[in-house]
């Protein structure tokens, strides 16, 4: 599955992000792991609820940080984390199917 | 629990970082009795497990202080019946829970209510992939049922790790291994080569490899990784004994890793309670926090101090932090020396001596293998607080 904007994306079944006060950063747990994350990888993820598509991820951070031009970032990023097994990909097709 | 685990690490010797890892061992009773075992020897003299409102209490002190992985191990963890509850309660910490077993006594029913607590993963454990081997090593009848486990795991949508320790009986199978965790749709299959401690180490001779088995094992594994790189992942790592520097154990003393015993002993990994002069703290009587910070027992191998020669003036201190204290001390009577896998210790002999008798081949015919359960259990402990006895290297 190729990824572009218009790709739903949702964290991998079995990991989970959360903020973790002690280590002040986001990570991704994972079986018997963890990876902190960087404030931009975090707040890509944090977008990434599995319903958003990536047009939509990139526009809410565009707003939310006053920024443009954050496309390619975005992408190049969440082909990083679907390498990692970071992400699960949909398309709008199986998420309607749920 | 292994080293494979991929931690962030934190490596600050003036205030070391939280205890981000912690691994429960509810119990040390358990229905197999594997002779690579890494519970104390002396596990049958340990009594007064902690009640759940002791593991309560601990889950909650060690969350505080930053705490995010747990691990509920054994011994088999299935066998404590309050094992929902403290997983609910760990899940609703915000720990990520993880379930080490054998998975005997795992019914769909009792899958069901641990995944209604919460319980992030299960990691099960095999002998070996050969039913024959399987019930031989592990001295019991569970490779059928393991299949059974395999299939609640992927009913309940867990992520599945196999973990199956590796040693000289089974490495020549690693093919069949591997092809039984691609039949069972494991996501990660971790092969865990021995480790040499408490059981494992009385079965050294029988269990430790030749280099020519490791060295078709590894090209055996990488062909499967390479071939099924999209399907699974393979962790396996060669034992110590073969390498010429020794592991980051623990990934440093009291860096990452904190160890609650069944009857509430913190240690700085699962094995320290061999260790002698060192008085180790109980969650009964300490918070937490006085553990891992104050305590005596964290402290004393911690960072770079403590060390002799040749650690204190290697340029190589740091990768390996001289390695295993409990090796150390197994091997040459001394826990502070360096760890004698190291080829810069004047001890290496005794790591080159075992690994010329697994070359030699004839060695387990003369040293039957000593199965883990209470009866060996009183029969070689010596110890105090079921400590392991220190046997000639």
């Amino acid at each position: 599955m190729t990824i572009d904007t218009s790709t739903v994306v949702g964290i991998a079944p079995g990991l989970r992000l959360q903020h973790e006060k002690a280590q002040d950063s986001w990570v991704l747990l994972y079986p018997e792991g963890m990876v902190k994350l960087n404030q931009s990888a975090a707040e890509i993820l944090q977008r990434c609820d599995g319903e958003r598509d990536l047009s939509q991820v990139i526009e809410l951070l565009e707003k939310d940080f006053e920024q443009t031009g954050l496309e390619a970032d975005v992408l190049s990023f969440v082909k990083i984390a679907r390498e990692q097994k970071w992400i699960k990909l949909l398309n709008a097709e199986s998420k309607q199917q749920g | 629990m292994d080293n494979n685990s991929d931690q962030s690490s934190v490596i600050d010797t003036d205030k070391p970082g939280p205890p981000l890892w912690l691994l429960a061992e509810l119990t040390y009773r358990c229905p197999l009795h594997c002779a690579f075992c890494f519970n104390p020897i002396g596990f049958d003299k340990i009594e007064n497990e902690l009640d759940t409102a002791g593991w309560i209490k601990t889950l909650r002190q060690a969350r505080e202080l930053g705490s995010v992985q747990v691990g509920f191990s054994g011994g088999e963890p299935m066998l404590r019946q309050d094992l929902e509850e403290i997983v609910a309660e760990a899940r609703s910490l915000g720990y990520y829970t993880n379930l080490l077993t054998s998975g005997v006594g795992l019914k769909p029913k009792r899958a069901r209510a641990l995944k209604d607590a919460g319980l992030d993963h299960v990691q099960l454990s095999f002998q070996d992939s050969t039913k024959e081997l399987n019930d031989f090593l592990s001295n019991t009848k569970t490779y059928d049922l393991k299949k059974e486990v395999a299939a609640m795991i992927k009913d309940n949508d867990w992520p599945m790790v196999l973990n199956c320790v590796i040693h000289r009986m089974n490495i020549d199978y690693i093919d069949k291994i591997i092809e039984l965790a691609l039949d069972l749709g494991a996501e990660t299959l971790e092969l865990a080569n021995t480790q040499f401690y408490s059981w494992a180490k009385l079965n050294r001779d029988s269990l430790l490899p030749s280099r020519e088995q490791i060295d078709k094992a590894y090209a055996v594994t990488e062909r499967y990784r390479e071939k099924y790189a999209d399907r699974i992942r393979i962790i396996s790592v060669i034992p110590d004994y073969y390498e010429n520097r020794p592991k980051k154990c623990m990934n440093g003393w009291g860096n990452v890793f904190l160890t609650i015993t069944p009857d509430g002993t913190a240690l700085p990994c699962h094995t320290a309670g061999m260790l002698p002069g060192l008085e180790f703290p109980n969650v009964k009587d300490h918070s937490i926090s006085d553990i891992w910070y104050e305590s005596e027992g964290f402290n004393r191998y911690r960072g770079k101090g403590w060390m002799k020669e040749p650690c204190r003036s290697c340029p190589e201190q740091e990768e390996d932090l001289g390695g295993c204290r409990c090796q150390a001390y197994m091997l040459t009577g001394d826990p502070a020396a360096a760890d004698p896998v190291c080829d810069k210790s004047p001890h290496r002999g005794v790591i080159d001596e075992a690994v010329a008798r697994a070359q030699n081949g004839d060695t387990a015919e003369a040293h039957p293998l000593v199965f883990r359960d209470p009866k060996a259990s009183q029969r070689l402990s010596t110890g105090k607080d079921g400590a392991d006895v220190l046997l000639p290297g």
